[in-house]
């Protein structure tokens, strides 16, 4: 199976059944398994803040979201993590890629890399970090976590992971 | 007319439905005027009440209102061809378009300027766009929950604030007491 069928399915079995999303290269291939998905309503939204902020409202209407985002978006979501999703006590599993890692062909992808860990630290966020393709198999409990707790979640996937770009 | 007026008026039209009510004075106003457990007050996160008032109408049955202000359109434009794309009949975004950013002190937004969100709501593909004055807002909002589409009003009203408190209720008590009154 592959990784992205693998993850979809993993959210499918946890009731996700609203993601947003706003791409990367290494995103595409579980983006279009998203889109594809008949359990989950897929939304693309222009901005990841904008993104956090539908998925808020889908959690308060019963819908369990998801945010599929690059790491250079926690530059542009501090303020609603904290002021909605952490705020309001509301769960959001975040599958990002980790640009800017070992494998990167793109220099200005390092520069959000070396503050990513540390602004998730600081922001108090559960983060994992998946490095080989079987550190997805804890996927499954990393998303009952998130809905346990009613935290926002950052699942951080690496070049590694996605086996280049 | 200012916000608060319309605000006033529209209250016993939107009582029933899902609120999500913008940052700031329109907030505190309405928590003043008519607190139902059915409000939703966004006390943070400027520009997003449009995205979680769709979120919510494409996630559940019930109409679902979001009060939102023309300068959070202005910060979060994106919103509203997300909201053309994504159609929800339950849904209407109220902008209140008093041409500034009315909770810090009245500054003019581009909106009370050369740009007419009437116009850039038609051009991001919403269909039902409605403009209407100060006055108007009452029925065009009760127009709007009969007519059982999603449309966008823009009212156009006067800048200017009342003094009210500042909410105190936990935010988690609002959030609860929020999902409970769209579970009921
Ligand atoms: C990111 C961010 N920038 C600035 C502010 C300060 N702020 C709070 S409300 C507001 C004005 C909002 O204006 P509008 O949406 O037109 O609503 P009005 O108060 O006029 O009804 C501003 C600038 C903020 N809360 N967040
Ligand atoms: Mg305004």
């Amino acid at each position: 199976m592959s990784v992205n069928k693998k993850i979809v399915d993993d959210l499918v079995a946890n009731d996700v059944e609203f993601v947003t999303t706003v791409p990367c290269k290494q995103l595409a291939g579980v983006i279009d398994e998203i889109d594809a998905c008949e359990k989950i309503y897929h939304i693309p939204s222009n901005k990841e803040d904008e993104g956090m902020g539908l998925c808020a409202g889908a959690f308060m209407g019963g819908k369990r979201p998801a945010i599929i985002m690059q790491n250079t978006a926690i530059g542009v979501t501090i303020n609603t993590l904290v002021t909605l999703t952490q705020y309001y006590r509301m769960p959001l599993p975040m599958l990002i890629s980790y640009r800017g890692e070992l494998g990167e062909p793109v220099a200005c992808q390092v520069e959000m890399a070396v503050h990513t860990k540390a602004l998730l630290n600081q922001l108090n966020i559960p983060t994992y970090h998946f490095h080989k393709e079987e550190d997805a198999d804890e996927l499954d409990s990393i998303l009952k976590y998130t809905f346990m707790c009613n935290k926002p979640v950052a699942i951080l996937t690496d070049a590694s992971f996605w086996k280049g770009y | 007319m200012i916000r608060s007026d319309i605000l006033r008026d529209i209250a016993p039209i939107i009582r029933d439905h899902l609120v999500v009510c913008n940052i700031g004075l329109p907030s505190q106003e309405l928590h003043l005027t008519d607190d139902q457990p059915t409000n939703f007050y966004m006390l943070g996160t400027m520009g997003l009440a449009s995205s979680i008032g769709l979120g919510l109408a494409l996630a559940q049955g019930k109409k679902v209102i979001s009060i939102d202000g023309d300068g959070s359109v202005l910060t979060n434009f994106g919103t509203l061809p997300t909201i053309a794309n994504n159609v929800a009949d339950n849904f209407i975004l109220l902008i209140i378009d008093n041409g500034s950013y009315g909770s810090t002190g009245d500054q003019p937004t581009y909106a009370g300027k050369k740009t007419s969100l009437t116009a850039v709501a038609t051009a991001c593909g919403c269909e039902n766009v409605v403009e209407c004055s100060a006055e108007d807002t009452g029925k065009t909002v009760q127009a709007a929950l009969d007519s059982n589409k999603m449309t966008i009003i823009v009212a156009k009203c006067e800048s200017g604030n009342v003094k009210v408190p500042v909410i105190t209720m936990d935010p988690v008590v609002i959030r609860d007491r929020f999902m409970k009154a769209v579970q009921a």
